[in-house]
């Protein structure tokens, strides 16, 4: 427990959260500075981007150069981000409202991309900043403000959905597992390609139903009997979802090219870091006459 | 299209080329190259072209204006048509004037028994010729072109050098079969009606096509603004296609690797200028390009660049509008939309070039612009300005710097990324520079922390917003008069209308054209001084409520009277503005 301590007190800054007592997010907040801690990410190495939702109050928590985006969109900014400097470690945090609703299209063609970046979503089912609405995580009867008479739609899955749009790393966990995380966001730091993170992550203030004591009874580690890189059965495993039966672990893993990778002009250094010089066009000048 | 009135010139110094055909028929390469015949051979050109969207297929038609000088516009008149379609004649007739010719198919049926005396045809069967050849359906342009040629004393061996360029590629019968073709047609009309020839492209004598330099350029605006791009060192561009801005893309996208940047296509709009911000916030110089429904798209993005202090530079190439409108018209009707898009105030740099010059310069000031004051840079331009070749000298920018304002890549000491500064311009830095800081959409501290307290929001507020004075003072350039100093009337005008303008004061000798380019920060003392001193003032512009006339009654409180305004998606004719001036 002392690395912890060490590493919460070293990577924090002068803001104390404003996370309500009991949030997921601190779990996942105190993983992702623990994994800071030991693999040395910082403002020289790493950037992270969020979303808007509780989960985007991360950036003032983290001494590590940040971008707070736009609700749905911290995936493009992401994106971006990676392509000007392919040598950053590049973390996306974003929410099942933020990254399933709002920006669901980008998560889509973020991870058939596969643009090397670490997608963390914070899974909570429901729309916490706005004080309780429904989210496309909450499972269908769900009774919240904006659906009072419970909810009729069926909730999206994100590792389906992941592993089906072409993300080549895949993987779910719970915020109270703090150690767990921690080496999770590690794995899916270093695999080259887009890597989704789900945490599943109590709201304690609006959701009554996915509590601390709901994922610790319920979750399970996927054993190594699961093949990781069989999609068949990372696609079944990433269906489950019952009372004792909720899958934790890596569902899928498989080695492909990243974007960046595929990228002949970013294989010299990182874009953002060259020099800008006034260029000579002469060149391009035959056809235009 | 307007009616021309009179039936003749406006002005007898500009010679009107027209072609015209369905969809598919290869109309613009056609009207291409003869435009680079024409500039081979010395001439001027400007071309406009009209085409609906390719889904309906139907009536695709390019103009070309030549001139021995400098010409910045389309005209009203028809000098020459080709008709490659009886739609052709029937949609553009009324055009011809006294000595006009029509070099029509003659094995499509089309009917030009009804056409005035005063108006000389030429008969063309392209069916027969292309089966004399051998060939395939797509070379009637190139036999046409060829016939024209012909009848204009243009140099043949120009076109042919040009189908070599263009199919030197492909297998050699298809540039020989092209060739035969283009000679036939030259020939055929030729034997016919040696005595109708005109002298309009004959080679001007003296002048010397350089191909590996050559004095004149014929690039469209989209084209001056991607070699402006890459001129001024940009590093990424994510562009979701949408016309008229695509052609942008398709310039930049194959010299990637030449020049070391990185074209990206996103999955929408919305994802186009996100990943630009994020590639500025790790150091690039990025850019976007899109039209109207694309920039509704990245309103958002707009702002967030603004509260973040992220420098972009977003091309709008303004079509038809609302919604999906005219989208393959021209419009100014985005003008109020650049200025007010996305909530609340952040400072937003407006550049609105009115050529093809102007637009390329525009393009690499833009991102100097944007990394200087690190905030979005819009440069306004519509369809008419995007798909128009023009002739231009090779750009010169020999006296430009780049200019990244202050930007440190190194790590700082007690870095706050958001000190407040007298010019508002605080010291930036990129993600991976090792300096910590928040780039954050909610409002922040020094550091970028959020922080909604009064005093902080005030001073923030009041520092991203002091760039734009400072641009007013350091950057901003004041409205240009074109015509005499003192004028009966003055015209008042932005963006592309410049060129029918320009066109209309070779006939109008005591009328003066104040054209504005920088719509923000806008040049108000220039612009009250030039307009108070002015006679009679005309504004005019292409959209429905006069955008341009109430920003300038915002600003400096004339309200311009006279105000010609025009929204069917076609361009101003150098004719219509000659009339209505010469009606006050």
């Amino acid at each position: 427990m002392s690395n912890l301590v060490e590493s919460l007190s070293n990577s924090k800054t002068p803001n104390v959260p404003n996370w309500c007592p009991g949030c997921g997010d601190f779990g996942i907040w105190s993983a992702f500075k623990l994994a800071a801690q030991k693999k040395g990410w910082d403002s020289s190495n790493s950037a992270i981007v969020a979303g808007i939702g509780c989960h985007g109050h991360m950036v003032n928590f983290v001494q590590i150069t940040a971008f707070e985006g736009l609700h749905g969109r911290s995936l493009p900014v992401a994106s971006g981000i990676k392509m000007a400097n392919n040598n950053l470690n590049v973390f996306s945090f974003s929410g099942d409202g933020d990254s399933l609703a709002e920006g669901c299209n980008h998560f889509v063609h973020t991870a058939r991309r596969n643009h090397d970046i670490t997608l963390i979503l914070h899974d909570n089912a429901v729309y916490g900043l706005t004080t309780g609405q429904t989210s496309p995580r909450s499972p269908k009867g769900y009774v919240s403000k904006s659906t009072p008479a419970g909810s009729v739609e069926e909730p999206l899955n994100p590792l389906t959905m992941a592993i089906a749009s072409g993300a080549t790393f895949v993987a779910r966990e719970y915020a109270g597992n703090i150690e767990q995380i921690s080496e999770l966001l590690i794995a899916a730091n270093e695999h080259r390609g887009f890597s989704l993170v789900v945490i599943l992550q109590p709201c304690v203030t609006f959701n009554h139903m996915y509590t601390h004591y709901f994922f610790q009874k319920n979750t399970y580690y996927l054993d190594k009997t699961h093949d990781i890189t069989n999609k068949l059965h990372a696609l079944e495993k990433s269906m489950e979802w019952d009372l004792n039966k909720i899958p934790l672990g890596i569902f899928y893993k498989v080695e492909s090219p990243s974007y960046e990778d595929q990228i002949p002009v970013l294989q010299s250094g990182a874009l953002g870091m060259r020099n800008i010089e006034v260029r000579n066009i002469s060149d391009l000048y035959k056809g235009f006459a | 299209m307007p009616n021309a009135q009179s039936k003749t010139s406006l002005n007898p110094n500009v010679f009107t080329f027209k072609i015209g055909g369905e969809a598919g028929f290869g109309i613009m390469s056609a009207g291409l190259n003869f435009a680079k015949v024409a500039t081979r051979s010395g001439y001027h050109t400007f071309d406009y072209t009209e085409y609906p969207s390719l889904v309906r297929g139907g009536h695709n038609v390019m103009q070309i204006s030549v001139s021995k000088d400098r010409v910045d516009s389309q005209y009203a008149t028809t000098d020459f048509l080709v008709a490659l379609n009886q739609e052709t004649l029937n949609l553009h007739e009324h055009e011809l004037i006294e000595g006009s010719g029509v070099l029509y198919d003659s094995d499509h049926n089309i009917d030009v028994s009804h056409l005035p005396s005063y108006v000389k045809t030429f008969e063309l069967p392209l069916t027969h010729i292309i089966k004399e050849v051998n060939g395939s359906m797509v070379m009637r342009n190139s036999i046409a072109i060829g016939a024209a040629l012909a009848l204009l004393d243009g140099d043949l061996n120009i076109l042919k050098t040009l189908i070599e360029e263009s199919f030197g590629h492909k297998k050699n019968d298809v540039v020989s079969i092209n060739h035969k073709a283009c000679q036939i047609g030259y020939d055929y009309v030729l034997k016919e009606h040696a005595g109708d020839v005109k002298k309009i492209l004959t080679p001007i004598s003296g002048f010397t096509f350089n191909p590996d330099a050559p004095s004149l350029l014929l690039p469209t605006g989209n084209e001056a603004i991607a070699l402006g791009a890459v001129a001024s060192g940009m590093s990424f561009a994510s562009i979701y296609p949408m016309t008229p801005t695509s052609n942008i893309l398709h310039s930049l996208a194959p010299h990637q690797e030449k020049y070391g940047f990185v074209y990206k296509q996103p999955e929408d709009e919305i994802s186009a200028i996100n990943m630009a911000i994020g590639a500025a916030h790790a150091g690039a110089r990025s850019m976007v390009a899109t039209s109207g429904g694309g920039f509704a798209l990245m309103s958002e993005g707009y702002g967030l660049a603004g509260i973040t202090e992220t420098p972009v530079v977003i091309i709008e190439g303004m079509r038809g509008s609302p919604a999906t409108g005219l989208p393959t018209w021209t419009e100014q009707g985005d003008l109020r939309f650049v200025l007010h898009a996305h909530q609340g105030d952040f400072p937003r740099i407006v550049l609105a070039p009115g050529d093809v010059e102007e637009a390329f310069h525009a393009s690499m000031l833009a991102f100097n612009l944007a990394e200087k004051y690190q905030t979005p840079v819009v440069v306004l331009v519509d369809k008419f300005i995007c798909e128009s070749h023009s002739s231009v000298a090779p750009f010169d920018y020999s006296n430009f710097k780049i200019d990244r304002g202050k930007l440190t890549l190194e790590k700082q000491d007690g870095y706050k990324r958001f000190a407040p500064s007298p010019d508002g311009i605080s010291l930036r830095t990129v993600a991976g520079s090792g300096n910590h800081f928040v780039a954050n959409s909610d409002e922040h501290d020094e550091i970028g922390y959020s922080n909604e307290e009064i005093e902080n929001r005030n001073t923030q507020m009041n520092k991203r917003m002091q760039k734009l004075v400072t641009c007013s003072a350091q950057d901003m350039q004041a409205p240009v008069v074109y015509g005499p100093k003192d004028a009966d009337v003055t015209i008042v005008s932005w963006g592309s209308n410049k060129g029918p303008i320009l066109e209309a004061l070779k006939v109008l000798p005591n009328v003066n054209y104040v054209h504005i380019t920088w719509i923000n920060p806008f040049p108000v003392e220039k612009l009250k001084q030039l307009l108070d001193n002015a006679k009679y003032l005309i504004n005019i512009e292409a959209n429905f409520s006069g955008q341009m006339h109430g920003l300038i009654k915002q600003h400096t409180g004339i309200n311009i009277l006279n105000n010609f305004v025009k929204y069917d998606g076609r361009p101003f004719y150098p004719e219509e503005i000659v009339e209505r001036v010469k009606g006050i």
